[in-house]
């Protein structure tokens, strides 16, 4: 059997306001970033819950990235607030968990930097794919759910 | 402001303050103290006998002090409504029990010391906070005089100067005997862009009224020299620049680019130290009356009325806009609008602007009974919810509400409610509660778990 | 209870005097001073300028060994002194690292125990002006004195306090009322001299000081009163000059406020050191009955 190179799929979830408006900006203006990664559109980083990181874990994903408005530029005044001080506390379980730090990601990108949205997805997705699938903590009993 | 007080559809309280406001957008629920002013405005012609023949003098506010004004007294002569009140700190009658002067002369019967505070409480659609701005106490420059100086006074002590209706009768005289000054000097930027007196920013307006302030001068005292000390000009707005160029070429103000160091009494002048930094020189200047371009700053209470109505303000006091560029009329709590210098420190054309733009808002707000907005808003399952309140402290927008409801049975129960119309659809509520009962329409866990599958294939 | 009394360089020249004065006052008003023992320079100025280091260990030295020597205070009556005293003893107790490592230089340890005044602090808030004022013997009736700070007694505001307006401070006018004299308010209180520019720019010293001068005239003073040696120095001893440069007879002495404090409580001319000042205060006193 022909042995398919493994490639990292990994999930975006980016805020509607920046994040998503900056990947947007990035494809209009033709830079590429790799297909490996899906984009899930959220209205606020702030709608982010904890477990939406460790379902897509669950499900096999090998790495979860999570973007939003720069600090003070909330579209919702104080949501990225929230969603950072969410994500160091996940940050402490998914280390106590024995899940690598380049698989679990965040970052702030705003509406009009196309060239860094591109450039965050791209050190994400080589990050996660220098330290391999995510077989660990892949359920397996969710296959063909 | 006549034609406001005569139009059937305003009313005009004035000496009233705005103590509670409660509910949301569409349905404010307004607490207004109306302060006895004990005069009845009913009653009262505006015939003036009251405050002429009144014998307690008090220096007038309005006048920034240089002149004086009586115990009961109407601020200034076009004042809506034309009903004095009475300084209840001055009065006779009320710190000594005697005098009753203006009621005895009274020929409407208008004057009534026993009148109380009137609470009003009503509902209203929609809130403009218009509050204005204070002005900086130049006191703390102590190197200009620190107040002690009678002739170095504010810019709008010398508004009040050349008012016709000011305490000089509009003749520019100097405070401290009376003479025409022959040289005078101004400095601009005084409480504005000096961190060290905590005000970093340009109070925007000030440039433009020295130079107005100069021209002026030049008009009534023909044999004036103005002298500018600036460290930049800021003359943007529409021919403000062509307006600076005339004061100079025109009206002979001569401009110097540098900040005064000190002044000094000498005999009845006041010495002026000060640097020309384009020549590289110091400068000093004899001059008659120093002219303080002071800055503006927000409403000493301004804090206080922004925690009544629930909106943000920033370090300094100035009410916080939905959004600097795009939506600098419009708060965090629909329904509450900011115009003029609450806002930020702003000049008449860009505040007509703003006043018109708000008005518009509340226009197109009114337009209808019933308001549409975006579906996508979250709401609560009030059979789970333990009203633990997390999601309370996390929106923004102060969306989520306590509501009593009755039951069937006629008990009542407190709960939780999401107001729609409040809600702007974040999510940051859904991802803080502890039960999962609280979801965003078109957003839910489960829709974006069903994509997470959907990719994870 | 004593007070750890740190002299100064100028005391020992140029100023004797302030030193001679400041102690027959203090013992007259009954308060106990203890020179430190083995002081050092303060650094003033020249330390400053040249190394942020220097500046502070020399007077970490000073305030060290009056910890050591049992002091709970340290009262200096140049204000240069006191300034640099006052500013090293903040600056070392709010930086812990600078700190260290002064005191590695040095080879003293230094716990921030002590009071760090100055002379005026000595008379208007230990003592208090009450107390002085009993004391008076001789009023100083009919004398207009105007009472020059200079730069480093009100300034930085952060770190000295002398008076809490520096733009307008009033600690020294207090006295000068309570001795009897006349304190009328001018413009050059907190004017600068050109202080140690003295010898390398000379022409900046007349030009300042010759302002102060012109308008202490002007206010009508028949003395000014110093509480800082250099102030003295420059107002004092360059005081022919300007008054030549000016073509006017300044005659105006310059007197430490140890001085006036002195002659009103009693104390002789020649016993307060005051026959040592170049523009003679001798006249004026005999003329106005108090020596």
């Amino acid at each position: 059997m022909e042995e398919t190179k493994w490639e990292p799929k990994v999930v975006g979830f980016l805020c509607h306001w920046c994040s998503y408006a900056g990947a947007d900006l990035s494809g209009s203006a033709r830079l590429e970033y790799p297909h490996n990664i899906r984009i899930i559109r959220i209205p606020c980083s702030g709608r982010v819950d904890p477990m939406f990181i460790l379902r897509a874990l669950q499900n096999g994903v090998d790495g979860v990235i999570v973007s939003g408005c720069h600090p003070g530029d909330c579209h919702y005044q104080s949501g990225n607030f929230h969603a950072r001080r969410k994500f160091a506390v996940i940050r402490r379980l998914l280390d106590y968990v024995g899940i690598e730090p380049e698989r679990v990601q965040f970052s702030w990108v705003a509406a009009s930097e196309g060239p860094k949205m591109a450039q965050v997805i791209n050190e994400f997705v080589e990050g996660v794919r220098k330290v391999g699938p995510n077989r660990l903590f892949k359920d397996e009993r969710r296959d063909g759910e | 402001m006549v034609e406001s007080s005569q139009n059937e559809n305003i009313e005009i309280l004035t000496y009233s303050e705005v103590e509670e406001v409660g509910g949301y957008i569409g349905n404010f629920d307004v607490k207004i103290r109306k302060k006895a002013r004990f005069v009845d405005i009913d009653k009262c012609t505006g015939c003036g006998t009251c405050y002429q023949k009144c014998p307690v003098k008090v220096p007038s506010e309005f006048d920034m002090e240089m002149g004086m004004r009586k115990a009961i007294y109407v601020p200034f002569p076009q004042a809506v409504p034309n009903v004095p009140v009475i300084d209840k700190e001055h009065c006779r009658m009320f710190t000594k029990g005697k005098c009753s002067i203006c009621q005895k002369l009274c020929q409407a019967d208008a004057v009534d010391y026993e009148q109380k505070d009137e609470i009003i409480e009503d509902r209203f659609g929609a809130i403009v906070v218009a509050t204005g701005y204070d002005l900086f106490d130049a006191s703390v420059y102590g190197e200009y005089g620190g107040g002690r100086f009678k002739d170095v006074i504010t810019g709008l002590q010398l508004e009040r100067l050349i008012s016709p209706a000011g305490p000089t009768g509009g003749h520019i005289k100097r405070p401290s005997d009376g003479k025409e000054p022959k040289n005078v000097v101004f400095i601009q930027c005084v409480g504005s862009r000096d961190i060290e007196k905590g005000v970093p920013y340009c109070s925007n307006v000030c440039c433009m009224y020295t130079a107005k302030q100069a021209v002026l001068l030049k008009e009534h005292l023909p044999e004036v020299q103005t002298n500018i000390f600036y460290m930049d000009i800021r003359s943007a707005g529409k021919n403000y620049e062509q307006f600076v160029q005339r004061t100079m070429e025109q009206y002979g103000a001569l401009y110097i680019r540098g900040r005064v160091s000190k002044i000094y009494q000498r005999g009845d002048k006041l010495i002026v130290k000060g640097a020309d930094t384009l020549v590289g020189i110091q400068v000093e200047v004899e001059a008659d009356m120093v002219v303080l371009a002071t800055g503006i700053t927000p409403r000493h209470d301004s804090k206080n009325l922004a925690g009544i109505l629930s909106i943000p303000y920033d370090q300094f006091g100035f009410f916080t806009e939905l959004h600097p560029k795009l939506a600098p009329i419009e708060t965090v709590t629909s329904g509450i609008f900011l115009t003029g210098a609450c806002q930020a420190p702003k000049d008449i054309p860009d505040t007509v602007a703003s006043a018109s733009g708000a008005a518009a808002k509340v226009a197109s707000l009114f337009s209808s009974d019933e308001m549409s907005m975006e579906p996508l808003v979250s709401t609560i399952d009030t059979a789970v919810c333990s009203m633990c309140k997390a999601c309370v402290e996390v929106c923004p927008y102060g969306a989520i509400q306590e509501e009593e409801i009755t039951l069937r049975d006629g008990t009542k129960k407190k709960q939780l409610i999401v107001l729609e119309s409040v809600c702007h659809g974040c999510g940051a509520c859904v991802s803080t509660c502890r039960s999962s009962c609280i979801m965003l329409r078109g957003m839910t866990d489960e829709q974006i778990f069903d994509e997470l599958m959907a990719v994870a294939q | 209870m004593a007070y750890g009394y740190y002299p100064g360089c100028s005391s020992h020249g140029t100023a004797r005097e302030y030193d001679i004065s400041t102690k027959k006052v203090c013992e007259r008003l009954g308060l106990e001073l203890k020179e430190v023992e083995d002081w050092n320079c303060c650094g003033a100025s020249p330390a400053h300028a040249t190394s942020e280091e220097l500046s502070l260990a020399l007077p970490f030295r000073n305030l060290a060994l009056a910890e050591k020597q049992g002091l709970n205070s340290i009262m200096s009556t140049c204000s240069a002194c006191y300034n640099r005293l006052k500013v090293a003893d903040e600056i070392l107790k709010n930086t812990p690292e600078i700190s260290s490592r002064v005191s590695e230089i040095v080879g003293e340890s230094y716990n921030s125990s002590l009071k760090v005044i100055h002379f005026l602090d000595l008379i208007s808030k230990e003592l208090g002006i009450e107390r002085v004022k009993e004391k008076v013997q001789k009023p100083l009736a009919d004398i207009k004195v105007v009472s020059y700070y200079g730069c480093l007694l009100t300034r930085p505001p952060e770190f000295v306090s002398v008076d809490p307006d520096p733009e307008n401070p009033t600690v020294m006018e207090e006295i000068i009322g309570a001795l009897g004299a006349e304190a009328p308010d001018w413009s050059h209180k907190t004017e600068c001299c050109g202080a140690s520019l003295a010898l390398s720019r000379t022409d900046i010293v007349l030009r300042l000081s010759g302002e102060i001068l012109k308008s202490a005239r002007f206010a009508d003073a028949d003395c000014i009163a110093v509480a800082c040696p250099l102030c003295y120095a420059n107002l004092d001893m360059r005081q022919a000059q300007i008054s030549s440069m000016h073509g006017v007879d300044y005659s105006l002495p310059v007197l430490f406020i140890s001085e006036l404090i002195g002659i009103a409580l009693g104390i002789g001319y020649k016993e307060l050191g005051m026959n040592k000042h170049m523009v003679s205060a001798k006249t004026l006193l005999t003329e106005k009955g108090l020596i």
